[in-house]
């Protein structure tokens, strides 16, 4: 882990304006994160966190404040295709295989057709989904299509993996399986993720930082380093220390809403 | 086959009732000629009569099985006197102006989805297209086409098109626009080119309100050509049959004709039927 700040956000914030008058999304947020981390951002919700993803993705644009991804605009960053962006949804297109889900967005980048196959068969086996590219979404189940999802989003050079509460939708034993996955994953690649969710045990399982945010107007409350150690079974979740940060990050959460 | 019992219940009601009101229409036709002969007609005497009339008011179903079979089976598809030849024509108008439609509606819907100018000043009128009556429109389309020596097919494929391309626009805008949020969103994270995202995403998740948007064209596409073949002077058509019927009171040809007409609707939609199904089913969409 290098000390390269990937996304920076100073003073940012951003107010959508609705017939109810001003909604303060974001306020006065923070943060650094650096090259290689994997920053949670959990809070209940209107607490903003989605918001901020989505700022760093340019999906949303600040109305205050500055926030630069890889040390340029999130614009510029977005149209380097910079980033990877996994959505709660896989939302893979049903006439497509998975291959050909996989291959979308390379074909529209330009990639060459041998480097497509190279890399669809490359990100499927780092899913664990090899040998499915050839099925289509509905012959998955649920956890296998957002799996396929997350594969469509390495499948480009892209070092940032952005992710908004990717798997919110699955079940409890699938997200567990799939959240030891997604660990060694990121072991593997060295992505900087960012990563939405409103689960506490999911924010310490995979976090090497979390940052707890609170609603009205959306604010960070409480930024907490993970002191686990990067190698993590699902076992550790019973060990004191586990315990320990995710009592910090409930404490946060509590005083974020009494505030 | 469980639909098969419901749907041959309610065939044989119509025909009852059809057989029916024919006896009652036509009876008072059968007793003025008898007065006329001075006999009297006893019931299944009138009833005989009233379903052999040579112009009836209302044919009874075989005669019109009759004329329809001496039209199609027994004379060359060449003759001006086969349906097959007429229905031709007709198709032929048909389809093209159904192309035509499909053609003009979908580079509407692109359009209104793409530019907001076109969805504020195009859709009023599209809609106000419509609400013209087309028996209205139709002589004038052939008229002023005719002047610039346009005739045959083409006028009439123009009066069908106007028709079809109407569920085409309203079906195409609202498919074209289907995609969610979400999956907005994410062609945006790629940095996608408005024209990839149309080509990629938007088509692909329009088919199915295109399909049923087409089942409406195809059939509105029929009406049109018959439409447009009423004010050309009855030569040749589905249409013509049908005005020449009425010209002469020959009712039994203007119910074949109609008979032949809803045939060739119901074959042109179930066509369209088997493509969607096809097409969905590869595609993964299948409702």
């Amino acid at each position: 882990m290098s000390d390269q700040t990937i996304i920076s956000a100073k003073n940012l914030s951003l107010t959508f304006e609705t017939n109810d008058g001003p909604v303060h999304a974001l306020q006065d947020i923070n943060l650094d994160i650096h090259k290689g981390e994997f920053v949670s951002f959990i809070g209940p919700s209107g607490c903003g966190k989605t918001t901020f993803l989505r700022v760093m993705a340019d999906l949303e644009k600040p109305t205050g404040g500055n926030i630069t991804v890889n040390g340029v605009s999130p614009e510029e960053a977005r149209k380097s295709r910079a980033y990877g962006y996994v959505f709660q949804a896989a939302g893979l297109y049903p006439w497509r295989t998975i291959g050909g889900n996989i291959k979308l967005p390379l074909e529209i980048m330009g990639y060459s057709k041998a480097d497509q196959a190279e890399r669809v068969e490359r990100v499927l086996k780092l899913v664990e989904l090899d040998g499915f590219a050839k099925k289509f979404p509905w012959q998955l189940s649920g956890g296998m299509q957002q799996r396929a999802s997350i594969a469509r989003a390495l499948a480009f050079d892209a070092d940032i993996l952005l992710m908004d509460e990717p798997f919110g939708a699955l079940d409890e034993i699938v997200r567990d399986h799939l959240n030891e996955q997604l660990l060694e994953l990121w072991a593997k690649t060295h992505k900087t993720i960012g990563f939405v969710t409103h689960s506490i045990p999911e924010a310490v399982y995979l976090s090497t930082r979390i940052v707890v945010m609170s609603p009205r107007p959306g604010r960070i409350a409480d930024v907490i380093e993970s002191t686990l150690p990067s190698e993590r079974p699902l076992s550790i979740r019973d060990s004191a220390e586990f315990i320990e940060i995710a009592n910090r990050v409930r404490d946060g959460l509590r005083e974020g809403h009494n505030a | 086959m469980r639909s098969l019992a419901p749907v041959f219940t309610v065939v044989t009601a119509i025909f009852v009732l059809w057989y029916l009101a024919a006896v009652a229409l036509n009876s008072t036709w059968a007793y003025d000629k008898a007065k006329r002969a001075d006999v009297t007609l006893t019931f299944s005497q009138m009833v005989a009569d009233t379903l052999a009339q040579d112009k009836p008011l209302l044919p009874a179903p075989h005669q019109v099985a009759k004329e329809i079979w001496k039209t199609t089976v027994l004379k060359k598809v060449t003759s001006k006197r086969s349906l097959i030849w007429h229905g031709w024509i007709t198709l032929s108008a048909t389809l093209l102006g159904f192309a035509m439609g499909t053609g003009l509606g979908t580079l509407l819907a692109v359009g209104i989805v793409h530019s907001r100018a076109m969805d504020m000043s195009v859709m009023p009128w599209v809609i106000t297209s419509q609400t013209i009556p087309i028996l209205a429109v139709a002589p004038m389309i052939i008229v002023v086409l005719n002047a610039v020596g346009i005739s045959g097919l083409l006028p009439k494929a123009v009066i069908s098109m106007y028709l079809s391309f109407f569920p085409v626009v309203v079906g195409m805008v609202k498919g074209l626009r289907s995609p969610d949020m979400m999956q907005m969103d994410q062609m945006r994270t790629w940095n996608t080119s408005p024209a990839t995202v149309f080509w990629k995403l938007r088509l692909p998740s329009s088919m199915p309100f295109l399909f049923t948007s087409l089942k409406i064209a195809v059939a509105a596409s029929l009406v049109g050509a018959i439409v447009g073949e009423m004010p050309t002077g009855a030569v040749a058509g589905l249409g013509a049959r049908l005005l020449a019927g009425s010209y002469y009171g020959q009712t039994i040809q203007i119910w074949s004709a109609l008979i032949c007409a809803a045939a060739l609707a119901a074959s042109l939609v179930a066509i369209v039927g088997v493509v969607q199904k096809v097409t969905l089913k590869r595609m993964g969409m299948a409702a």
